[in-house]
């Protein structure tokens, strides 16, 4: 069976542990987990956990029932089942040589991206989009030369609400 | 009113009704104990914390109640680990209330700290760790709630200290609202008519329960169920007395050491009905063989156990005793005139399977432990409460003594822990005072918490220890001769104690039989006397007898060994 990714959206009451009991539960039965999103909602003590993961239909099943068994969960979102938006952000430090410096701010804006930060011989550059607009910029600072490179990791929400 | 935390948790534990306790003090509880003592709440002193758990696992299961341990931080907690572990993996209710050092000093590697909240998350049904003395009893309350309902499973509250010591004004606890946390009692309906239609056209029918028709108390719907429909039954090692091992339509055990017909039963039926099993890999064997032919019906409390290993036709979420009332009254409208007519030939098949191999042994010179399990059957008629240990003995056990009520056989079978029978031998008794409770052990796995011999002794509890002595880690020594050219690797006990007169030592009474004479003898004397202590009886028995039918790790079930 084919694996497939799934992004879950998991609504979690927002108390100690939580965090490391859904991390324990994805290490401890082998499940993978790409990348990970935690932060508050507007309701009081419920934080959503945005997990994107690999897997096959009956794993990914699997995988939703046993987070929907944890004492903490609200409730598990399966994204890929529905229309939704994601963004994710990144900040990527770019070398920048005078001979560049053009083309970067260039690249920044075709890609409606920030420069946040400017030194010497860098920019730091903040972009948000979904990950192939994150692949391809990066594709294209590559040649200049990335220094360092932070992800936030994939947010979503469904475009209707559910 | 002002009450300390320890007052507030002695209340909480009287609101859920708890009686008995099996704990081992220490610093972070003293100030627990202190409170304890002034309570009717009894206090069972064990001899190392991992007999308590198991001590209180067996009470849970004798009792039908939640079970409780109540330990010290650091290694009393560690040492619970493992009874945890084993109550997780069979859905055992128990609370097990850890001290811990106080707030102040939490991760700073005080004396006697260690974050068991964190080492016993993926062991638990869930754990706590109290910030405050206001959310103690508030803890408490969810603590039992969640251990008891939906399906069952240890919680543990780690209370630190100080908050123990803190002083507050006391406030009643509000009612559960919980809600991340809401098991689905009600099986859909819908799902249950197409199991009835199912039931209705099958012509080679099996039931398949499990563990979950003992933690439901449905044993009697079962029994109706299968009667009605006419439909045999096997069940797994948890499930073993869930349905009643003298009824016609009793196929014995299914899976690894399970009966011939149990396995091709399985394998050879068009309908499959598993209820409040998981289908652990001892049961199924080779997954893509299991029940080939069959549309499955799974029933379970835990979505999670449904098409974890086994894909199902009729998946149903829910309660087993709601679920099989509900059938049994679908059942009680459908026309079933002539279904037993209907089922003649699939009986007839089962029967040419159980004339083909029975469960049997030859009794020579030497005592065979299958004679002395079966001698024990007959002289307690089949109703003691029977705890084992982990291995040999307790497959024999489960072959040879045969249940025919629920509750009355404590094992170890998720987990598999060695040393789980006499604690829980201990837990069993307390729970039922007035009945025969025996451990069947294995010369190995008894040594590995004997130290609760002198629990019993200081309990005055009467429970029997039938240690059937082999000198070998019995079930490893058989993996050795099957499968590794009998190269018994470090499994040969040949130095072990003098089981009588270490069971003197700790004030109980030894008995011995090394011939199979005296094997009656034995019995009879180790079980209709001494009512106030206990009883090892060590039976020297062939060495190198193994246990049979057996299907090698990972093969379909119907590729068995008989003998």
């Amino acid at each position: 069976m084919t694996e497939e990714k799934h992004v879950l959206s998991i609504l979690v009451d927002n108390k100690p542990g939580v965090l490391s009991r859904i991390a324990g539960l994805f290490s401890g039965r082998g499940y993978n987990i790409e990348s990970l999103c935690v932060a508050e909602t507007m309701e009081e003590g419920v934080s959503r956990i945005t997990l994107v993961t690999q897997a096959n239909l009956p794993l990914v099943e699997q995988i939703k029932k046993q987070l929907n068994k944890l004492i903490n969960v609200i409730k598990v979102f399966d994204m890929t089942e529905a229309q939704y938006v994601q963004r994710e952000l990144a900040l990527i430090k770019v070398t920048a040589k005078p001979e560049n410096r053009a083309e970067i701010l260039r690249i920044v804006d075709i890609f409606r991206c920030k420069v946040v930060d400017v030194g010497m011989d860098h920019y730091t550059i903040e972009v948000t989009g979904d990950e192939g607009k994150l692949t391809a910029i990066r594709g294209l600072l590559k040649p200049m030369g990335i220094k360092e490179i932070a992800r936030t990791g994939m947010i979503a929400l469904f475009r209707d609400a559910k | 009113m002002k009450l300390s935390g320890a007052q507030i948790l002695m209340k909480a534990l009287k609101d859920e009704g708890v009686d008995t306790i099996f704990g081992y003090p220490g610093g972070a509880v003293i100030d627990i104990y202190d409170e304890l003592v002034k309570t009717d709440i009894r206090h069972v002193l064990v001899r190392h914390e991992q007999g308590a758990v198991h001590a209180a696992d067996g009470y849970a299961r004798a009792a039908g109640k939640v079970g409780v341990c109540l330990v010290t931080s650091g290694p009393g907690a560690t040492n619970t680990v493992t009874g945890i572990a084993s109550a997780y993996m069979d859905s055992i209710p128990m609370v097990v209330i850890t001290g811990q050092v106080p707030r102040g000093l939490i991760g700073n590697d005080a004396f006697q700290e260690v974050d068991i909240v964190g080492i016993t998350r993926p062991c638990t049904k869930h754990n706590y760790l109290v910030e405050s003395t206001e959310s103690l009893a508030r803890i408490i309350k969810e603590a039992f709630y969640i251990a008891r309902s939906g399906r069952p499973g240890p919680v543990l509250v780690d209370i630190p200290k100080d908050v123990v010591n803190m002083r507050i004004h006391y406030k009643e606890p509000a009612k559960i609202n919980m809600r991340s946390y809401n098991p689905t009692i009600n099986p859909n309906k819908r799902q249950l008519q197409k199991v009835v239609s199912l039931v209705e056209k099958a012509r080679r029918p099996v039931i398949f329960a499990g563990g979950g028709i003992i933690l439901s108390k449905a044993s009697e719907e079962l029994t109706r169920f299968a009667r009605h429909a006419q439909i045999p039954v096997t069940t797994s090692l948890m499930g073993l007395g869930a349905f009643p091992g003298s009824d016609p339509l009793w196929l014995g055990m299914i899976g690894m050491h399970g009966t011939y017909r149990a396995n091709m039963s399985t394998s050879e039926c068009d309908l499959l009905i598993a209820i409040g099993v998981r289908f652990d890999d001892r049961v199924t064997g080779k997954t893509d063989a299991f029940a080939a032919q069959a549309e499955i019906v799974h029933i379970d409390i835990d979505p999670t156990s449904i098409r974890k290993n086994i894909p199902v036709t009729v998946p149903v979420v829910g309660d087993c005793r709601a679920a099989l009332t509900t059938l049994n009254e679908m059942l009680g409208e459908a026309d079933l005139n002539g279904i037993a007519d209907k089922r003649q030939k699939w009986f007839a098949r089962i029967e040419e399977w159980k004339a083909l191999s029975r469960l049997a042994y030859q009794q020579g010179e030497v005592i065979k432990p299958q004679y002395v399990v079966e001698k024990l059957y007959e002289l307690t008629k089949g109703d003691a409460i029977i705890t084992t240990e982990v291995g040999q003995n307790q497959m024999w056990a489960a072959q040879f003594y045969h249940f025919n009520q629920p509750n009355h056989f404590i094992t170890s079978g998720g987990l598999g822990v060695m040393g789980f029978g006499l604690p829980a031998a201990i837990g069993a008794q307390i729970a039922q005072p007035d009945r025969l409770v025996v451990d069947i052990a294995g010369d190995g796995s008894i040594q590995m918490n004997i130290q609760e011999m002198a629990t019993a002794v200081q309990c005055c509890l009467p429970v029997k220890v039938v240690i059937l002595n082999n000198g070998y880690l019995g079930m490893v020594r058989q993996w050795q001769e099957l499968f590794y050219d009998k190269r018994y690797a470090c499994t040969c006990m040949d130095h072990a104690p003098d089981f009588v007169k270490l069971a003197e030592a700790y004030g109980a009474v030894g008995l011995r039989a090394t011939t199979p004479d005296e094997v009656e003898a034995v019995l009879k004397r180790g079980l209709s006397n001494y009512k106030d202590r206990p009883v090892i009886m060590d039976f020297v028995v062939d060495k190198e007898e193994s246990v049979y039918p057996m299907v090698p790790a990972g093969a379909p079930i119907t590729e068995m060994l008989l003998v």
